[in-house]
Formats: structure tokens, C-alpha cells, sequence
């Protein structure tokens, strides 16, 4: 007699035991959340590790302040309704030199969401810092470990990584340094979809097509989320049409792609996902720069 | 029976998916999954292997593909033709190197079952690499090149494999089509590793004749070796063997319950949960369970779920059980059924693979860490090391970098466990340098030592409490550790003469006295050095216990060693005394002409010369003998001690 787990109830498992072992080993955890889809599901695992208690650690943004408003409105009922602490950091230093993704191409990367973090982890001095990134996403993330060691300078070395054997983590640090965490290590873009879809999980509209605001810019399609602000930035009103329109993944607005689609449903989306032939990241602009870009990315300190 | 597997019917639902998501959707829920490894060298087209399986399954998309041929005409060594390869190397280093260096782990999917993969390096230097990919793997892939038969990495990717418990072993010889898929050199590949199986007790393992490059016999059967498909041999493509063999987690399922305790939930007096990950067998509400260490019997309340109760928790899902009774457990506690408990130790036998640069240093105390349980261990010197190309069991001080040995562990409180072979949960486990804070071995434990078992501790009437009492004083042990004539012998001399004045019971331990006596049979090796230390801190130990002040004057270079002692002494009784005199100057006064014999070579492993100082980074009292004298320094020492 045996009952054969699903693939999604082992991730499932797999993702609740590495969350507790960072409660139960380090001192000050906390959890990223990006309000994307791989957020929204870290948050709902975490949610079930710990149950009956929500989740002994606080939310984290690093906002850029150019996410989209549908975001903002997700991430606060979110976190409430989770019973956690929701903390928000927005780098000064960008903030006062008015850094947008227009005017400073990949600093605004840098300076926001890299520089941000780094802030953040250290204002409030975390040691361990749960993130959503998954092995299937780019190639240099194949390799990355589930428990990934910084320095306090938040490098990356990926020649000095720690083997990983059985489920055994080893999470001993010197004084000053931090952990990275990523439960969702082996879970793919289907296996996030479909977990989403069976535990009905809330994810922001903006996965599901819907008639939106767009403009095509340097060949690519985006939606005009906050007409003013965009024209103040780009100098110059961008000819907005209405089209059918959802996104792969959620960043910044001027910087993430959308795509013409008519999935306005999950199931549809899945469809369209499992139909499409181009790979998630594609919407991104960051990872186009060259081959190993996120690689350099990381060793700076980005997620 | 299934039916063989065609293109058609491995990848059909592409209609499926446009016709009907929601149908899709429902049998996509109740896949499986398997995590498989495989091994071999880049020679023998083992990344090429997994590029056609992650193409064959659709897994890499019209971008990735696109930029994968253009990198195929930079960089590849297939021609004009897709270099799979390249899609599975990872890192910008190992790009260029053309060589795999690390554990890259890869996804794809077919209709029944999700595929982990980890992509290992094959070559010796990496074999700590491969270690970490097979610890998770329920299945192994031993490639061989078909125009090069079974190699001596054949023979060290097989003993791995064996050696972490993988029980479903292919073996599968690759590049079928350049030695024409003649199946005389299949056969003769297939007896040969048949006989090396028999040796290293391999039971069973399933043969197939393939092509990464061309594809034949992965997704679906091959016309170009029928033969293949006769009586004798396995007849089923790699894929659908993938999708039907047994996984460790059902396997696991049919065993007596264990879950060992991750974290104690306890949102409000009235709850008390306990998580964990249940690592074999099954349990319901009102099932009778054991809780260890505390070894008491009590009855599973609830099973308590974000989405309900649970009727039922089985291997492989993270859960959290409620109580009957209010029994003490906390972190590294096991639940178990009540009729078959495991076993509690503090001495065993395991296989050791060691994973750091920095050697094993025997005696040396390292974490422990099984499951959730984290205790402090000594490695001793090992029965013997494997060579893993010919099996060979070698005498061996120690584990370098990459080698696989078997030895005794001592650690220094009981840990429940179970042997390796029934349960990796509670049998795997690594080690982890104090001092580094790598990790710098991973282990298999076999069996408890007798020893252990038989040995207990007495109850005495009297105390350390009373004898301290009798004796009107606290004990303590004052540790003084410094470069050789860094004075601490001077000043702890002159520290205990102004504590017998005072009416104290000391007891001064001398580096040189105790090695004219107890321990006349060490050395200067490493080794040596710390099983000096470690004998000094028992005796130091036992003094106090009897209610002494201990004074000891060891040079004690390794801050290991010092930790070690000092976790021996109850909290609040050790303090370390660092004795800080520059080399310069103790080489200047050079009491003994030791650094004089040290620096012309008559001597050897001398501190501060060829061998290192780790000065104490947190020392309860630092003395600089440059700014002064010996009995200034005693005068502070008393001080503090006294307080």
C-alpha cells in the first residue's frame, strides 16, 4: 500500500522543510517578495509551513517605484492577510537622483534593485533572505545552490559554493555574512502555474489578458500604467493604443514586455504558455545584454 | 503492459493542449517525479545525452534554440549540427573550458512524470561533485562511450552510485552509431560491466544501446538495432524506463514511521505542533508513537494542515503532528512508531567522502549534522580509503580532497540514527569544519559500536557542586595559551603561588611536565598536537569536577582545540588567557633555544616557524607581556578571576 505523492506535493514538501530549517538556524530571517507569481507562491508555502502560525519573519519589497499600480494594490492585501509585517525599501540615493529605467538603462537596474537590497538587508540586518528564483529560469541559475552563501559585501563566488547533500543544509555563517535562500530551486514556470491554478492562489490581473493602455518602444510592446509620469520621463507622449494584452512576468513597467494574447483565464494562460515557444526571461530586458549576464549580475549582489 | 513508447505517443499532448487545458491540466496534476543523475565523462556525450532529452520533451524554446545554434557555430565541436552540449553547460568559466565543473541541475517533464536532473562532472577531481548530485537521486545513468567499453570511471561512477544508495542503475552505451549499432560490441560491453557489477554487489541493472546525438532508443525505440527488441535484452526506450521505474519515496513508504523534528510549533499556550519532513512510513491521528530522546509512548492527536486536518501523513510530505500528551521535545527529536524504534549511539562506523582542500584532521572536533540534529564529533584515523578506480581498500592516516574512507566517529552526545542502507535520513550526514565553516565531509553511517552501547555513566552521591563547596570556591580553568616563551609557564606559575596564599586549591598542568607523563607517546604532528590538547582538557575536566582552580600553560595553536576544551568545562568556568608576545620578541628571548633549533631545521613543526599560530579572537583575558611584567599580568589574572 502506498500513496504515490505528485510532483507538486514533493516541491510542496521540499519547499516547506528548506523554509524551516532557516527559521529553526538562523537568526533573522526574512522573505523577498516581489509580488510576482513565484512570490505569490513562496508566500503561500510559507504560509502552509508554518500554519497555525503565520510565517515568523516579515515581508520584504525593494521597490523600484516603477512597478505597476496593480502590484502595489496586491502586495498590501497580501501581506495582511498573511498576518505579516510588510516592509518596503526604496532606495534615497535613487530616489534623489530621480534614477528611471528611461534615462539610466541598466543603473536603473543597479541602483534600485541591486544597491536597494543590499540596503535593506543591512539596515535591518537580516541573515538569511528567502527569494523566489528557480533553476529552469536562466543557465547560471542551474548551478546556483538552494542555500547560497554572501559575503557582508553581498559577492557571490560561484567557484566557492557549499555541496549540497541529501536535504541536509549547512547554515553556519561567519559574523556579517548572510544566506540567500530559494525553496522554489526545482520547480519549473509549469509547475508554478499549475500549483497556482490547484490551490487557487491570488495572483496580480495583469497575468490575465485584459484590454489595456500600450506603446511600442524600441520594439517592444509595453503598457502605459502611468501616462503622465511616462511622458514627463520620456519627454515626449508615446501613441498609446488599446490592445489585449497580458504579461509573462511582472518588473518594472517600462521595462517588462507585454505579450497580445486572449488567455483571460489561468487555464488559458497555462495553454498559451505550454503552446508559446519563446522562454519566459525573453520579456526581460536585463538578461539580453549578453550571455552571462545574470551570472556578472549575481556576483554583484543581485538576487 | 505499456505500450512502447513512439514520438506520437510520448509527446501527444500538444493536442491536447489546444483542445482541452482543463483535461490537461487534471492528468498533469498526478504526474510523479524522479530525480535521476548521470554520469560520465563530456567524451562520452553526457551533457549531449541530456540536451536531447530536454529537446526531445520540448524543453527548450525557439530563442534558446535560435541562440543555441548560433553558439553552435562558435563554439561547438559538432559541425554544422545542433551541439546539445552547450545547452546543458552552465557556467561563462566552464563554457570556455569546454568542461562541466560543477552539479547543474536540469527539469523536464513527459506525461507521467516530472524529471529532475543533475548533471555531474565525470573526472576524479569532481567526485564530491558527483557525491552531491547522486545524495538526491533515485536512479542512475552510467554512460559509456560504445568505441571505448568500460572504463576505469565506469567502475568509479558505478562504486558512487552504490555507494549512496541509488538502486536503479542504467547503464548506457552511448554512440551507438559510430560503431554501427553492431550489437557484438554492446554485448561484450554489457558482460564486462556485468562482472564489475557482481564484484561491488550492484544487483541489478538495465542495458540499453543509444545515441545521444541521434536520438535512437531515448524517446522511442530505434530501427537502426532491432536486435534490441529481442527477448534478451531490456527492449524499452531510456524515456519510458524513466517514466515506470520505482521511486524511493513510495519505497520509503512501506516502512516504520520516522519523522525527526524540524521545528516546534507553538503559536499560543494551547497549541504545541511538531513540523518535520516524515522520512519513511506512514502515520494517522490516533496511531501509539515513540518520542526520542525522551523515550517516552503517546498516541498522534492530529495532523495539522493549512488546508484541514489530515487523515493521514506518508513518507516524503512535510507535516505537523499534534500530541496526546505533553511530552518534552524539541529540535533533532524523532517521532517513531512505538513497536520499532530506531536506535541512539555516540559511536559508529561510517563512509566518509571528504569535500574540503584542508584534509581531515583526526581528532579534530567537526559538527555533526543528521537531519536536524547537530552535535559535535571526532573523526578517527580511518580503517581504510577506497581507491575508487580499483576498489582497492588502502591504509590511511587521514581523508584528503575527493577521497572516500571508512572510519570511526565519536560523538560527543547520542544521536539517533538508523544505518544508511534503511534510511538516508537518518544515516546521511555531513561535516562541518567550526573554525571554516564549510562543509567539508559527508557521511553514511553503517553501524553503532559496541563500545557505546555497553558503556554508561555512573551516578555519584557526591557532586561537583559539593566538592567545590567543601573546598569554598568555584572552580575554573584557567587556559593559557601564547607562542613557545611567550611567558605563560612564568606567569601561570606566579598566579597559582598568589592563589595558595589566598587559601585556593589549584592545580597548574605544564606543557613539558604532562609530556614527560601522560602523554609521553604524542608527538608534534597535527594529529598529535590536538589529541595533547584534548587529554589535558579531560584531566582539566576531571580537576574541576573535583572542585580545583586548573591553571594550564599549552602553547594550544589551533583555536579548534581551545573550543574544544572549552565546551568540555561547564558554561562560565573556562577562561582563556592569551598570552600575547609578538614572534619577534619570544624569538628574541628564546628561553630554551628552541627557535634557534627551529630556525636551522633541526627542528621540526614548531610553532610560530613552520607550523601555525592561531591566535584566540575572543579571549576572556589578553595579556601583552610588552607592556608588563609577569607579575602585573598574574595581578590582573587573579583579579578577573576572583572578579
Amino acid at each position: 500500500m502506498h500513496n504515490s505523492l505528485t510532483h507538486l506535493q514533493r516541491l510542496e514538501a521540499e519547499s516547506i522543510h528548506i523554509m524551516r530549517e532557516v527559521v529553526a538556524e538562523t537568526e533573522k530571517p526574512v522573505m523577498l517578495y516581489s509580488v510576482g507569481k513565484d512570490s505569490a507562491v513562496m508566500l503561500h508555502v510559507a504560509r502552509k509551513a508554518f500554519f497555525p502560525s503565520p510565517p515568523p519573519f516579515p515581508l520584504l519589497h525593494v521597490d523600484t517605484t516603477w512597478k505597476f499600480q496593480e502590484m502595489y494594490k496586491m502586495r498590501d492585501t497580501v501581506a495582511a492577510e498573511a498576518g505579516m509585517e510588510l516592509l518596503v525599501h526604496q532606495n534615497p540615493e535613487a530616489t534623489e537622483k530621480g534614477i528611471n529605467p528611461f534615462d539610466h538603462g541598466s543603473i536603473h537596474t543597479d541602483m534600485w534593485k541591486t544597491q536597494g537590497l543590499k540596503q535593506a538587508l543591512d539596515l535591518h540586518g537580516f541573515d538569511a533572505a528567502f527569494g523566489g528564483a528557480r533553476r529552469d529560469e536562466e543557465k547560471s541559475r542551474a548551478k546556483e545552490r538552494i542555500f547560497s552563501f554572501r559575503t557582508a559585501s553581498h559577492g557571490w563566488d560561484p567557484k566557492n559554493q557549499r555541496p549540497e547533500i541529501w536535504n541536509l543544509y549547512n547554515t553556519k555563517k561567519a559574523k556579517d555574512e548572510s544566506i540567500r535562500v530559494f525553496p522554489l530551486s526545482n520547480w519549473t514556470e509549469l509547475d508554478i502555474w499549475q500549483y497556482i491554478h490547484l490551490e487557487n492562489i491570488p495572483i496580480v490581473p495583469l497575468y490575465l489578458s485584459a484590454k489595456r493602455p500600450t506603446y511600442v518602444h524600441d520594439g517592444q510592446l509595453f503598457m502605459a500604467d502611468d501616462i503622465e509620469r511616462l511622458e514627463q520621463v520620456m519627454g515626449r507622449k508615446p501613441e498609446i493604443i488599446e490592445r489585449s494584452v497580458r504579461f509573462r512576468t511582472l518588473g518594472c513597467f517600462p521595462l517588462t514586455g507585454a505579450v497580445e494574447s486572449e488567455a483571460s483565464t489561468l487555464p488559458e494562460v497555462i495553454q498559451e504558455m505550454l503552446l508559446t515557444t519563446t522562454s519566459e526571461r525573453q520579456g526581460r530586458v536585463i538578461d539580453h545584454d549578453q550571455a552571462a549576464s545574470m551570472e556578472k549580475k549575481k556576483q554583484e549582489g543581485y538576487f | 503492459m505499456t505500450e512502447a513508447a513512439t514520438p506520437e505517443t510520448v509527446y501527444k499532448t500538444d493536442t491536447l493542449i489546444a483542445e482541452d487545458i482543463e483535461s490537461y491540466l487534471e492528468t498533469h496534476q498526478h504526474k510523479s517525479m524522479l530525480r535521476f543523475i548521470t554520469c560520465g565523462s563530456v567524451d562520452d556525450g553526457k551533457s549531449t545525452l541530456i540536451g536531447r532529452l530536454l529537446y526531445d520533451s520540448k524543453m527548450i524554446f525557439e530563442d534558446q534554440l535560435a541562440a543555441l545554434e548560433s553558439d553552435s557555430k562558435k563554439s561547438g565541436t559538432q559541425g554544422e549540427e545542433i551541439d546539445f552540449a552547450l545547452l546543458v553547460d552552465g557556467l561563462a568559466a566552464e563554457r570556455e573550458q569546454g568542461i562541466t565543473i560543477d552539479v547543474a541541475y536540469r527539469f523536464f517533464a513527459t506525461e507521467k512524470r516530472k524529471f529532475i536532473v543533475a548533471d555531474c562532472p565525470g573526472h576524479e577531481q569532481y567526485t564530491r561533485n558527483m557525491v552531491t548530485g547522486a545524495s538526491t537521486a533515485d536512479l542512475a545513468i552510467i554512460l559509456i562511450d560504445a568505441r571505448k567499453g568500460v572504463l576505469t570511471q565506469t567502475r568509479r561512477h558505478s562504486y558512487i552510485a552504490k555507494l549512496l544508495g541509488i538502486r536503479n542503475i542504467v547503464l548506457a552505451v552511448n554512440k551507438m552509431d559510430l560503431v554501427g549499432y553492431d550489437q557484438k560490441v554492446f554485448d561484450d560491453i554489457v558482460s564486462d560491466y556485468q562482472n564489475f557489477a557482481d564484484e561491488i554487489g550492484i544487483e541489478n541493472f538495465v542495458a540499453m544501446p543509444i545515441s545521444g546525438f541521434k536520438g535512437d532508443n531515448i524517446a522511442s525505440l530505434s530501427d537502426n538495432t532491432p536486435w534490441y527488441q529481442s527477448a534478451s535484452y531490456w527492449g524499452k526506450p531510456l524515456i519510458e524506463h524513466l517514466e515506470n521505474v520505482e521511486l524511493d519515496n513510495s519505497r520509503n513508504q512501506n516502512k516504520s514511521f520516522r519523522m525527526a523534528v524540524q521545528w516546534v510549533n507553538r503559536p499560543n499556550l494551547d497549541f504545541r505542533g511538531f513540523s518535520g519532513l516524515v522520512s519513511a512510513g506512514s502515520v494517522k491521528p490516533g496511531d501509539p508513537v515513540r518520542i526520542l530522546p525522551a523515550g517516552k509512548n503517546t498516541t498522534v492527536s492530529k495532523i495539522v494542515s493549512f488546508d484541514g486536518e489530515l487523515e493521514e501523513a506518508v513518507a516524503g510530505q512535510s507535516v505537523t503532528i499534534c500530541l496526546s500528551d505533553e511530552i518534552d521535545c524539541s529540535r533533532g527529536g524523532v517521532i517513531t512508531t512505538a513497536d520499532d524504534p530506531p536506535e541512539s549511539a555516540d559511536q559508529f562506523e561510517a563512509s566518509i567522502v571528504w569535500m574540503d582542500d584542508e584534509a581531515l584532521t583526526v581528532g579534530r572536533s567537526y559538527w555533526l549534522k543528521l537531519g536536524p540534529q547537530m552535535v559535535s564529533a571526532t573523526v578517527q584515523e580511518p580503517k581504510y580509503t577506497v581507491n575508487v578506480n580499483t576498489m582497492e581498500q588502502l591504509a590511511a592516516k587521514t581523508l584528503e580532497l575527493n577521497e572516500i574512507g571508512v572510519a570511526q566517529i565519536t560523538a560527543e552526545k547520542p544521536v539517533i540514527f538508523e544505518s544508511y542502507n534503511d534510511n538516508q535520513a537518518l544515516g546521511g550526514f555531513i561535516l562541518i569544519d567550526k573554525m571554516t565553516n564549510a562543509t567539508v565531509g559527508a557521511g553514511m553511517l553503517h553501524f553503532s559500536l559496541r563500545r557505546a552501547q555497553n558503556v554508561h555513566w555512573q551516578e555519584t552521591d557526591i557532586t561537583r557542586e559539593a566538592r567545590a563547596s567543601l573546598k569554598n570556591q568555584k572552580p575554573a580553568v584557567l587556559w593559557f595559551t601564547g607562542l613557545s616563551g611567550s611567558g605563560k609557564s612564568t606567569i601561570a606559575n606566579l598566579v597559582e603561588k598568589k592563589l595558595h596564599r589566598m587559601n585556593r586549591h589549584t592545580f597548574l598542568l605544564d606543557g613539558d611536565n604532562v609530556r614527560h607523563g601522560l602523554n609521553k607517546d604524542l608527538g608534534f604532528t597535527d594529529a598529535d598536537r590536538i589529541e595533547n590538547i584534548r587529554r589535558v582538557g579531560e584531566v582539566a575536566r576531571l580537576l574541576t569536577d573535583s572542585g580545583q582552580i586548573v591553571i594550564t600553560a599549552f602553547i594550544s595553536p589551533f583555536r579548534a582545540e581551545r573550543e574544544m576544551v572549552r565546551n568540555m568545562i561547564p558554561d562560565g568556568e573556562f577562561m582563556e588567557v592569551f598570552v600575547d608576545t609578538p614572534l619577534s620578541v619570544a624569538e628574541e628571548r628564546d628561553v630554551k633555544g628552541l627557535y634557534k633549533k627551529a630556525r636551522s631545521g633541526q627542528l621540526k613543526n614548531f610553532t610560530g616557524i613552520d607550523s601555525p599560530y592561531e591566535a584566540p579572537e575572543n579571549a576572556e583575558i589578553q595579556i601583552d607581556t610588552t607592556k608588563m611584567t609577569p607579575d602585573e599580568a598574574a595581578d590582573v589574572i587573579v583579579e578577573k578571576l576572583l572578579g
